[in-house]
């Protein structure tokens, strides 16, 4: 048995410990905002946070999730993360919807921890801040142009 | 309202269906969506029954006394964003307030949900949801709306005429009554359905042609969508499959013993693709997988690696092909495919033409195997019992889905009942005639299914399986060859294509015509420019690489060698690329008009900005029409000192008729260049003695953030009927970016991935 923190609760797990944290979120605790794509921390689909960072979880055992804060899509905006990312997860979830981001939207909740990550710990990103922060994500539907706006349009309304 | 034409719903099935009444209709509308959405999400069975029957007037709205307006969407959602366009078709006619809307996936039946370009056949794809839906949808909302006004009026004693609709609110001015639409479903319900409806005048549209949001947004940004990956059964196992190195081999044996000694592995059986572990979840089914070990049988593998099929190609490239279409000088066309050119009648030769034009170019054209590679690798969710088979998939081929599987397990098409779920991606995956992945959850399902009890089944493939499993976009080769006389017209235009067939060997074989799979050269035989000559052939080798249509089919790479060619033809005229288009479109207003866009929009007749120093830059032009919706595009590229480049800005105008909300097309723009530059930067399947080289996103690279270039998509008014626009942004980018390449260095990359000299993405 294994306690894994997320989104602020608390949950016993009888799982392998070299499971990805991926697969205990989507098969055991049935969290499936969190997408698998790739396997190999290649494409940000899976990207949940770990103590506020941004962290691939499928390939994070959950073995080394023990103790550390898991936010998961499902935790935003509300759940128990810091004041700071609580607000540009708001943010930044307003201006996906403002701006019609999304087209498949599997990747989506992958672009949003990604972007509320950077959010959290740089307000006022420049486009190069996006390029970098960014670019594990991929979206075969290609809204990354919509993603850029948005995130300088959740930027904007954190000022 | 005005009439814009009167209209009767054309849904054979609608009178019988209303006959049933309101109860039983729930009934049919709940097992469907309802019981995936809570199985979905919480593994149990939802039996719940509102406690008023809804107004259902016919297949495609349903109303609630809570006011929910339900659209019931025929085609699936993969991002194109036909939710929204076909919500907001019932809605205008309707005139109930965009909050009120909500959408669901229509259960599969032809019979009522088939489209209606495609015949008897439920389907999406082939850009075509909004136009074979557009006026079907508006009826089905101005048929709910004339029962609503209807019992409106009754309920007040009133002329229906005095009666009007705003935002699901139904009003009677002179008396200042006011009813919402939830108040007057239940006696609605009780109407006859009336057989003809007036449809508004285009004037007094507020929904079609201006903004709504997306319906599925909320969803998607909150992690709440469901996808059939998302998808949990009481009793489900997860299933691997270990599917065969080289396309063509079988199973000769396989040894179980470590799998089935992985904790949580359940079973491990041989199906027809290959050998699947059974788990109690992904990971213990992928653990198992690992372990195993087969033998294959590769006597009928294909063996060819990539090399082998470039100079197979190549020499087909210097050999006459199967006529597809041929015009000749005096007007006379001579078509048809597959016959000998001395079989044909007699028109004069582009041959002759050709010997005699004052300049003569010539160009090969080369584009590679592509993966779809959708984000949501292909899966499928099945459960088998003794009443028949439930399908959860991103279901974009119902009723040959249903067909398929029936076949397979011996069961009706009716008794396949299809949950379709949103699908992350698909790019034409999905779509798949050939059912395979459908096919091969059923087989596993089949395989471990015990009397007397259900066979619960999610086939989940990895990534790896999903980009080594075929159906790839065929690799092909064009060769243009093309006279011009001093003024740079054309006098003969020749080109040869070399590919694989996609239809052939398919349901589908009948649009095969003469050995001409017109899927192979559309774009070619459609030429647009004015030529005195017009000769396309096509070879089509038998490979054992399984092919499929890719996010516009065959424009993928007509259009690169077209727009290119049209390039070379230009300069060779020494005369501006769109200036040179322009001439030769005469007698194509739809062409022109998004080329004049394009042209403004992006500032053509302004020298583009210089980049720093060492740095070149270049704008090129390409247009193209896919499906019947027109596209024009400027790039413009940097390219710097040490030969990398980047796509800086591309000026998009589209020309897709009556526009039903205009940001989602700018979306499919943005996507679909997206999409199309993705490929032409990075993409490309290989075969090594028939294995294939690529497996995930570290070697099948697709275009991330910083590669996305700024994307203005401006749309020409039109009246015309609506058309696609989820294919056709698709491509015209990578012609227009190799133009700009072109103009920016003066070499001409004439293959893709770009990988040639010094031009390299960055």
């Amino acid at each position: 048995m294994l306690t894994l923190n997320i989104n602020g609760q608390n949950h016993a797990l009888d799982v392998e410990p070299d499971t990805p944290l991926l697969w205990a979120l989507r098969d055991t605790l049935q969290l499936t905002g969190t997408k698998y794509a790739c396997g190999i921390a290649a494409c940000g689909a899976c990207t949940v946070m770990l103590n506020g960072a941004p962290a691939r979880s499928c390939v994070t055992p959950v073995s080394a999730a023990v103790g550390q804060r898991v936010t998961t899509i499902e935790g935003l905006p509300t759940n128990k993360i810091s004041k700071t990312s609580q607000k540009a997860a708001k943010a930044v979830q307003a201006a996906w919807e403002k701006l019609d981001v999304v087209q498949c939207g599997y990747c989506q909740s992958g672009q949003i921890m990604s972007a509320v990550a950077l959010l959290a710990s740089n307000p006022q990103p420049t486009d190069a801040d996006i390029d970098a922060a960014m670019a594990g994500n991929i979206c075969r539907c290609a809204t990354y142009h919509r993603i850029r706006a948005a995130i300088h349009e959740a930027a904007h309304s954190l000022t | 309202m005005t009439t814009e034409r009167a209209a009767r719903i054309d849904n054979t099935s609608r009178r019988e269906f209303f006959k049933v009444g309101a109860g039983l209709t729930l009934a049919f509308y709940l097992p469907a969506s309802q019981a995936a959405k809570h199985a979905g999400k919480a593994g149990k069975e939802d039996n719940a029954t509102p406690t008023s029957p809804p107004f259902a007037p016919n297949a495609f709205v349903r109303i609630g006394t809570d006011d929910r307006v339900t659209i019931i969407a025929k085609h699936m959602e993969m991002g194109q964003g036909t939710y929204t366009g076909l919500a907001t078709l019932v809605a205008e006619e309707l005139d109930a307030a965009w909050s009120q809307i909500q959408v669901e996936a229509a259960p599969a039946d032809a019979k009522r949900y088939n489209n209606l370009f495609f015949g008897p056949t439920q389907a999406t794809g082939g850009s075509t949801s909004i136009a074979n839906s557009f006026m079907q949808m508006r009826q089905a909302g101005a048929t709910a709306r004339a029962m609503l006004v209807s019992s409106a009026a009754q309920r007040w004693q009133v002329a229906p005429e005095s009666l009007i609709v705003r935002a699901g609110v139904v009003s009677h001015p002179e008396s200042r009554r006011k009813a919402r639409f939830g108040e007057l479903v239940e006696a609605a319900a009780k109407l006859p359905v009336p057989r003809e409806v007036k449809l508004k005048d285009p004037k007094d549209f507020v929904f079609i042609g201006k903004h709504v949001p997306r319906t599925d947004s909320k969803a998607k940004i909150n992690g709440s969508a469901i996808y059939t990956q998302d998808i949990h059964l009481p009793g489900m196992l997860t299933a691997l499959v270990a599917h065969p190195p080289r396309f063509g081999a079988k199973v000769k044996s396989f040894d179980a013993a470590r799998a089935k000694a992985v904790k949580g592995v359940v079973d491990v059986i041989q199906i027809p693709t290959g050998v699947a572990v059974l788990g109690k979840d992904f990971w213990s089914a992928k653990k198992g997988r690992d372990a195993l070990t087969v033998a294959w049988d590769e006597t009928d593998a294909f063996r060819q690696s990539t090399a082998d099929i470039t100079r197979q190609y190549q020499a087909l490239l210097d050999k006459p092909g199967a006529l597809a279409k041929k015009v000749g000088t005096d007007g006379a066309t001579a078509l048809q495919g597959g016959r000998a050119k001395d079989a044909l009648p007699a028109v004069a030769d582009g041959e002759t033409a050709l010997k005699t034009a004052a300049k003569r170019l010539t160009a090969d054209y080369s584009l590679p195997y592509l993966a779809h590679a959708a984000m949501e690798p292909m899966n499928c969710v099945i459960r088998l019992d003794d009443a028949g088979c439930e399908v959860w998939n991103g279901e974009q081929g119902h009723t040959n889905d249903q067909h398929k599987l029936a076949a397979a397990l011996s069961l009706t098409p009716e008794q396949i009942k299809i949950n379709t779920l949103f699908a992350g991606g698909s790019f034409g995956r999905r779509s798949n005639t050939q059912s395979d992945y459908p096919l091969e959850a059923a087989s596993i399902a089949k395989a471990i299914r015990q009397p007397g009890k259900p066979a619960v089944v999610k086939l989940v493939w990895t990534r790896e399986d999903d980009m080594r499993a075929g159906y790839y976009r065929p690799k092909f080769m064009h060769r243009i060859t093309a006279g011009l006389d001093n003024e740079g017209k054309l006098v003969a235009w020749q080109q040869r294509i070399v590919g694989q067939s996609i239809l052939k060997g398919t349901a589908l074989e009948m649009l095969v015509k003469d050995g001409i799979d017109q899927s192979s050269v559309e774009g070619a035989v459609n030429l647009p420019y004015a030529t005195a000559n017009l000769d396309v052939e096509l070879h089509t080798p038998h490979l054992g690489v399984p092919v499929l249509w890719w996010r516009s089919v065959g424009s993928t790479h007509s259009a690169f060698a077209i727009e290119s060619f049209v390039d070379e033809l230009a300069s060779a005229a020494q005369q501006d690329p769109i200036a040179y288009r322009r001439q030769l479109l005469a007698g194509h207003p739809r062409h022109l008009g998004v080329i004049d866009l394009a042209m403004r929009a992006s500032g053509w007749d302004k020298p583009l900005k210089p980049g720093q120093a060492g740095e070149k830059r270049g704008r090129g032009f390409a247009v193209h029409e896919s499906f019947n919706s027109y596209v024009a595009n400027v790039a413009e590229v940097t390219v710097k000192p040490d030969g990398s480049f980047k796509v800086d800005r591309v000026v998009c105008a589209v020309d897709c008729g009556i526009v039903v909300n205009p940001d989602v097309v700018r979306a499919q723009m943005e996507g679909g260049i997206g999409f199309g530059l993705s490929a032409a930067l990075h993409s490309e399947i290989t075969l090594n003695e028939g294995r294939v080289e690529q497996s995930n996103f570290g070697d099948y690279p697709a275009l991330r953030m910083h590669e996305m270039p700024r994307v203005e998509v401006h749309i020409v008014p039109s009246a015309a009927p609506p058309t696609g626009v989820g294919e056709p942004g698709t491509p015209v980018v990578a012609p227009a970016v190799a133009n700009a390449l072109f103009a920016a260095t003066g070499e001409r990359l004439r293959q893709l991935p770009f990988k040639l000299g010094v031009a390299k993405p960055t």
